[in-house]
């Protein structure tokens, strides 16, 4: 990505006296982790491609305290969700968008009764509004009649309930669309979840990401497709151990269509 | 002398009934154990779940071959059991098939054939379900051992021996046979009787009457010891089962009174308790015992019936880790029963046994294993939660324990420190924006 691209915080806006349209919630893997970064400039691509008047917190966002909560740690999640809201109020935050599954979840369920109420979108939502209201236009032309499967993430999928938005937008890249034999409701976890990201796995004979990876690799796809940092993580991981990333790439849903346009 | 057969049937079916009764007073006894949840809301889409996934059976049919099986057992089984008000009516008053003497003969012959056909397939659906227990290799039945594999099996034979005896008794009621409606399958097995004196034909089915009936009272009975509970409990935990989405975890209260106290400005922390205050015990958090758990928890617990779906579906359990929510769920269970007993057998007062859940059941390698991707909760056919129970007992390492994983451990400062679960400054979060 050679052009410059623009992301406004919103004490910008702030101090110009305007409100963005959508706040765009980072993340911390969207914010220092090399693979998700990338997936963090091809949104915010989109958004520049579509004229979204957007902006992020910058330093002023912290993580969500998602990842706490899971691994059990209810006061450091509290502790994170209420410094959060916090600022998130004081700018008069009505919505949020996020490329991360986790915090989507966590902001939308979990912060509500603590105090923080916005309508908090999956960036594969927001998307599709994009393009279903004509702001987005999508070429199409690079992965015309690639094979692609898309892997759900657990927290947008089962946990929310959201299956179509992306499978709606990766349509638009006029790839072809294969599904594993485990997909949508009863897709299988990339064995991230539940704050395993952070840790070793228990003693078994073999690693989720692996076994996930065999079951996208059975669909012969050109593209395992993604709408989580962390699942990228882990299908790249599979990827690579069963030596096929010459072959099969991963891609955020966010960048197929970035390199589509 | 001649009211004796009246006064026998309705001493064993009180003494049946009031011994059920008694059983499940404790049942409900024990799930009061647990903490008070408030699931007073939103009772049109409560019953509007129990309507689809109980009674109408919805998420069993995901597997199909099962699903549709499990169906034909579960309806058989509900229709047939309409029959056992009749017998239930002429046992008490010596009526014989008061049924006929109410409705007119094509209707009463209608219900019976129809109960009939029904206990043919009952009996053809039970024996798959036992050659898929015990002949075919299926994971999820094969890891069963000792009590939950013969309870297992206890129960397709107790169908079994039920089905024949409906069957044989019709099929041994002359004046029934005579009649000609209704008796679908038992005309064909009337002939077998045919070399049988009147007098054996009339005290085999009496046998086989009273027989059905009192097998009925001992499968009641049999229930409260058994998985096989959630014939009766499905129904009130699709009621209470989870309605916001899946990925919601509820947030700890008590926590976060604590949390707003911390982050107050004006708050004191050196200010003495509020009048009254004093004798409150400090909040528990997380689970470390069944009592610590909620009662609709303990409810799941009872209500499962160990099919397993739940684990063939565990992304831990499938690679091979020690985590099996259906464990969970029958450890669960199996400490509640032996928690109750301890109170039964110290006058009503739970006297500690130096056990608790945690480490003498369910072990943390096996909490730790779960990445919370919710796959169990979405395979139960009957709305259990495992995930919860496992985040609860999560909750209690960590918070009480302070027994995460060293890494986890590590994690959590780095959130702590800079708001990452990584070890970056909190003021580079936007440097991405400026690198190529």
């Amino acid at each position: 990505m050679s052009e410059q691209l623009k992301v406004p915080t919103i004490a910008e806006y702030m101090v110009e006296g305007k409100q963005p349209e959508i706040l765009f919630w980072v993340g911390s893997a969207g914010s220092y982790d090399d693979r998700a970064k990338k997936i963090t400039k091809a949104f915010v691509k989109l958004l520049n491609s579509a004229k979204v008047d957007f902006a992020v917190l910058g330093a002023e966002e912290s993580n969500t305290g998602d990842v706490a909560k899971r691994a059990g740690n209810e006061f450091l999640f509290q502790m994170q969700a209420m410094m959060n809201i916090e600022v998130l109020n004081g700018y008069e935050v009505k919505r949020i968008v996020t490329c991360d599954p986790h915090s989507f979840n966590c902001i939308k369920n979990e912060y509500p009764s603590l105090g923080g109420v916005y309508d908090v979108i999956h960036h594969t939502q927001y998307i599709k509004e994009l393009i279903d209201a004509g702001r987005l236009s999508v070429k199409g032309d690079t992965y015309k009649g690639k094979r692609i499967t898309f892997h759900d993430p657990c927290y947008l999928g089962r946990a929310n309930s959201e299956f179509d938005a992306p499978r709606n937008v990766l349509q638009k890249s006029n790839g072809t669309l294969v599904e594993m034999k485990k997909s949508k409701r009863f897709a299988l976890c990339c064995g991230a979840g539940g704050a395993q990201m952070f840790k070793e796995p228990e003693k078994g004979d073999m690693d989720v990401n692996i076994l996930r990876t065999k079951q996208a690799l059975e669909t012969t796809p050109d593209i395992i497709a993604t709408g989580c940092p962390y699942c990228n993580t882990m299908m790249t991981d599979g990827i690579k151990a069963k030596e096929k990333e010459k072959s099969v790439e991963v891609l955020d849903i966010a960048e197929v269509i970035a390199n589509s346009l | 002398m001649q009211y004796i057969s009246n006064i026998i049937f309705a001493i064993i079916l009180i003494a049946g009934v009031g011994y059920f009764a008694r059983n499940i007073k404790k049942l409900i006894r024990n799930i009061k154990l647990g903490q008070d949840v408030d699931v007073s809301d939103n009772k049109p889409q409560r019953w509007k779940n129990m309507a689809r996934i109980a009674l109408g059976q919805s998420k069993m049919v995901v597997r199909p071959i099962a699903g549709i099986l499990h169906i034909i057992v579960y309806v058989g089984f509900v229709i047939i059991n309409v029959e056992v008000l009749e017998i239930i009516i002429d046992g008490l008053f010596g009526t014989h098939r008061i049924g006929l003497k109410v409705l007119p003969e094509s209707v009463y012959g209608f219900l019976i054939g129809s109960f009939e056909v029904l206990a043919v397939l009952v009996l053809l659906a039970v024996v798959f379900f036992w050659t898929r227990r015990n002949v075919i290799n299926l994971k999820r039945f094969k890891s069963l051992k000792g009590w939950p594999k013969n309870d297992g099996n206890i129960i397709l034979y107790f169908e079994v021996v039920l089905m024949c005896l409906f069957l044989v008794m019709n099929a041994t009621d002359t004046s029934f046979q005579e009649m000609g409606s209704g008796n679908v399958i038992s005309g064909f097995m009337a002939p077998w009787f045919n070399e049988v004196s009147t007098d054996t034909l009339h005290l085999i089915e009496r046998s086989a009457w009273w027989l059905h009936i009192f097998g009925i009272l001992v499968f009641l009975n049999y229930l409260y010891f058994s998985k096989h509970l959630h014939i009766l409990l499905a129904f009130p935990n699709t009621y209470y089962g989870k309605l916001t989405p899946k990925g919601q975890f509820n947030n700890l209260e008590a926590v976060t009174k604590e949390v707003k106290l911390m982050m107050d400005p004006n708050a004191d922390p050196f200010a003495a308790p509020v009048e009254g205050d004093e004798d409150e015990e400090p909040a528990k958090f997380g689970a470390s015992d069944v009592m610590d758990l909620n009662q609709i928890q303990l409810l799941n617990a009872y209500t499962c019936t160990e099919c397993g779906r739940c684990t063939s579906e565990c992304p831990a359990n499938q690679t091979g880790k020690k985590l099996s929510p259906r464990k969970i769920m029958m450890d669960t269970r199996d400490r509640l029963v032996e928690v109750g007993k301890n109170i039964d057998a110290n006058g009503g007062e739970f006297k500690d046994d130096g056990k608790q859940l945690l480490n003498d059941y369910i072990t943390k390698e096996e909490l730790w294993a779960c990445t919370t991707c919710n796959a169990c909760v979405e395979a139960c056919p009957v709305s259990i939660d495992p995930l919860s129970i496992i985040m609860e007992m999560r909750r209690y390492l960590v918070m009480e324990e302070s027994a995460a994983p060293m890494e986890l451990n590590n994690m959590m400062t780095n959130i702590e420190n800079n708001g990452a679960p990584w070890p970056y400054n909190q003021q580079d979060r936007l440097n991405w924006a400026n690198e190529n």
